[in-house]
């Protein structure tokens, strides 16, 4: 995704930087500097602004659930509100576990999306229909099971033009 | 026969949380609630009917009925109509019907 910035908050070594630790945040700054042809200090230096300024918000770990084990499965949950309400249904859907994702949509209605993880069908439905059914607000609920996932990427940044 | 404070106690109306949500299938809610066991019957006319065989089929309004409503003479009776595996239409209307028999039994306890 190319990235088009306001203003000059970051520069062409910072986003270079960026790049490079999305690929693997793991590396040292050793190794920053060298694939990006820099002093490691200067690395360390424009990484620790850019974890000061919370452009850089945390280093995570991405767990692939399979390999580890874990029975689960993913649906997408789409969730018709009234208008008046939707910030507060989507602010209590962020708030709950089994929520992964949730986005805001206006199509011809007022949409919010989840992504939900769950143990089983069953547990899935029990969740809908005892935590996020009740919310005040929800008017109608769709569901989609995931029964494949074709790709589940973060997206690399690049410098717009 | 249930006592004067436990037919109450069904006819009562619940809390939010309490009340019984439609579903035609896992995780589609239909936008349809009732709050009483009044509110049901008048959602059970109303209601699109494959609603109803998923709910009755998978034991939920079995399970409402005995540990939401605290009714167990009214849990029994769904559950036998589910031994008789009615569907679409005949299954809204003996559903409908039985419900309603058993709300003008419990109002008339608690007159």
């Amino acid at each position: 995704m190319k990235a088009k910035t306001r203003g000059n908050v970051l520069n062409d070594l910072d986003w270079r930087i960026l790049q490079t630790l999305q690929e693997n945040a793991k590396q040292t700054y050793m190794e920053t500097g060298r694939r990006l042809q820099v002093a490691h200090s200067t690395v360390h230096d424009r990484i620790k602004k850019m974890e000061e300024k919370g452009i850089i918000e945390k280093y995570t770990a991405i767990v692939n659930l399979e390999k580890a084990g874990v029975k689960y499965i993913t649906a997408i949950m789409t969730v018709f509100t009234d208008p008046k309400e939707s910030e507060n249904v989507a602010e209590k859907l962020s708030k709950f576990e089994e929520v992964s994702e949730v986005f805001t949509s206006l199509s011809e209605e007022l949409l919010i999306i989840a992504k939900i993880i769950a143990e089983d069908q069953e547990k899935l439905h029990s969740f809908i229909a005892h935590s996020v059914a009740p919310l005040p607000g929800v008017l109608r609920i769709r569901t989609s099971i995931v029964t494949k996932k074709h790709k589940d990427k973060m997206l690399l940044i690049k410098r717009g033009e | 026969m249930k006592s004067l404070s436990s037919s109450s106690r069904t006819l009562r109306k619940l809390p939010r949380e309490n009340a019984f949500y439609f579903f035609t299938s896992i995780g589609n809610y239909t936008g349809v609630s009732a709050a009483s066991l009044e509110e049901f019957i008048e959602k059970i006319k109303e209601v699109n009917v494959k609603s109803l065989e998923f709910h009755l089929y998978r034991g939920d309004f079995q399970k409402w009925a005995d540990e939401t409503l605290e009714d167990r003479e009214l849990a029994e009776k769904i559950k036998n109509l589910q031994t008789l595996k009615p569907v679409g239409d005949a299954l809204r209307d003996q559903l409908y019907f039985m419900v309603s028999r058993r709300f003008e039994e419990l109002k008339r306890q608690t007159l």
